[in-house]
């Protein structure tokens, strides 16, 4: 049986950026479990730049913003395993996990921060009809194959779903000389950022179909084709609107899902819309010294905020170990109407700093107000030009106000249009 | 003429203005929040530009390719140009994150330069 202070699981930009501040906060002992083959995460494969521009103040691609935490993480001496899959995560925070040289491992931890990532949503998600033809893969696996691998998963290609990995792909398949006929949008409106509609769709005359969906694939060995019809307000496919587009390749853009398997099983409460488990300010779940943090939590717009989370988490986590945490006393936090979660679900109220509330809206608003309240009491009022489902907002509760809660009240937030 | 440009420099995105006189000349920028968004915007209408990111092959590395970027952005129109410079090039392993892979690609006096580290095999 190994033993450490801080055992974190996944050694992206969530894991690695919450073992560092844990490092700074004190913590000698910690060792970050890494299922790759190298640390970085997804943003290995991520080569486009846009990163790093909150966090650093400067334009980075995934691999660069990944490497100055890896620099970090080697600077300061803190131990990782990569090839590394954590197979459980027990209650009295004991981590097993297996690998090729050491077998299977016993780790004894003080605290566990859970930073385990999202993966996409399959076809098998999604039940399109149609063959089961080569050629179907999520955007993140062509992504791979291409940045990676080095090698064109297809020539001529449809995206289904305009999140921002789709996009991507759409111009990286597109410089690498693929045809893409079209993106497919569900929704009345894409969840990727404006800014990538323009420089990935608009700068290569890649259409983008909205409310509109893929119903059948074709193909045999290979995918020949795909049918696409509009649909209605309920997401329906409208007769008559449907037309088959001739491809050998379907990429799925879909959604993604914080990957929870470990925190399910080691019994650990879910936020029904996240995905992800149920926390307090300091990102720590209702099993004490265990924490979550980064896409595991819930999924994340910029790694940038990734990184600021998963901050929090790694200073909770060194409080925990160093016996600061204290007493806790909690209120409970609320999305209402459109405001479809809050995280951190809860609040202690002895906190000491200032407390920032994310959340995410359901739907899009324009010149909206987003209003918080505490036990019914409004508490502040915001002015947001724009709301959108595919940013996340927040705001900050100051100390003061936390200071003069009650143990046992709720906070909510609403947004009036 | 008023253009309405959505600016591509960061996530932001911000919906910016561009009124542009009949002889062609820039009158006003108006809706950027910040000063990138109004030189992104001046280039837009004069001469747009864009950062590539993209792979370079690698000889004897752990991976088949190394990821890289233009050093500064490229006039637009040879982006498929310098995909096609790029895509014949070849660097050995081990290749550093820095280094540059490609210089002064097609003319433009931009260097392509790796973003990540490909130790040798």
């Amino acid at each position: 049986m190994l033993n450490y202070d801080l055992v974190v699981v996944g050694g992206g930009p969530a894991g690695m950026a919450a073992a560092i501040k844990a490092r700074e906060c004190g913590i000698d002992s910690i060792l970050i479990l890494e299922r790759a083959e190298a640390l970085g995460g997804i943003l290995e494969q991520c080569i486009h730049t846009g990163f790093g521009l909150q966090y650093f103040g400067e334009q980075l691609s995934g691999p660069e913003y990944a490497d100055r935490f890896i620099e970090l993480v080697n600077e300061k001496k803190i131990e990782y395993k990569l090839d590394t899959m954590v197979l459980d995560v027990t209650e009295d925070k004991t981590v097993y996990a297996v690998n090729k040289k050491d077998g299977l491992l016993e780790i004894k931890a003080k605290a566990v921060i859970l930073a385990m990532g999202c993966r996409e949503r399959p076809r098998g998600a999604l039940n399109i009809a149609g063959t089961r033809a080569s050629g179907i893969m999520t955007a993140g696996t062509a992504q791979k194959y291409v940045n990676i691998d080095g090698y064109m998963p297809g020539k001529k290609v449809v995206i289904l779903g305009s999140g921002d990995i789709g996009l991507i792909m759409a111009r990286r398949m597109t410089l690498e000389g693929a045809k893409v006929e079209c993106v497919c949008e569900l929704m009345p409106y894409s969840s990727g950022l404006t800014r990538n509609i323009v420089q990935c769709l608009n700068d290569f005359d890649i259409p983008l179909y909205l409310s509109t969906t893929v119903i059948d694939i074709q193909g045999k060995d290979r995918v020949t084709g795909v049918t696409i019809a509009g649909v209605d307000e309920n997401r329906c496919p409208i007769p008559g609107t449907e037309r088959t587009i001739e491809c050998d390749t379907l990429l799925l853009s879909v959604g993604l899902i914080p990957e929870n398997e470990l925190t399910k099983n080691a019994g650990i409460g879910l936020d029904r819309v996240t995905n992800g488990a149920i926390v307090d300010e300091y990102r720590e779940t209702d099993h004490e010294g265990i924490f979550a943090c980064g896409n595991v939590l819930h999924v994340h717009d910029l790694v940038d905020f990734v990184t600021q989370e998963s901050q929090i988490a790694g200073e909770g986590a060194a409080r925990y170990i160093l016996g600061k945490k204290g007493s806790p006393e909690y209120i409970t936090t609320k999305g209402v109407g459109a405001v479809r979660y809050i995280v951190p679900q809860k609040v202690n109220i002895k906190n000491e700093g200032d407390v920032n509330l994310f959340f995410r809206v359901g739907s899009t608003f324009k010149n909206a107000t987003v209003k918080v309240t505490y036990n019914g009491e409004t508490l502040i009022t915001r002015k947001r030009p724009r709301l959108a489902p595919g940013e996340m907002e927040n705001v900050t509760i100051k100390n003061e106000m936390l200071k003069g809660f009650a143990g046992g009240g709720v906070i909510e937030i609403t947004v009036e249009a | 003429m008023i253009k309405n440009i959505t600016c591509v420099t960061c996530p932001m995105g911000c919906s910016v203005n561009v009124e542009i006189s009949e002889t062609g000349e820039i009158i006003s920028i108006t809706g950027n929040t910040c000063k990138r968004g109004d030189l992104y915007a001046r280039n837009e209408v004069t001469h747009p530009k864009r950062s590539l990111a993209t792979t370079v092959r690698v000889e004897g590395g752990v991976y088949n390719v190394v990821p890289c970027k233009s050093s500064e952005d490229l006039p637009k129109e040879k982006i498929f140009d310098c995909m096609q410079a790029i895509n014949s090039a070849r660097v050995n392993a081990p290749v550093k994150l820095g280094d540059i892979l490609v210089a002064d690609v097609c003319g433009t006096g931009v260097n392509i330069i790796a973003t990540n580290h490909c130790p040798a095999k």
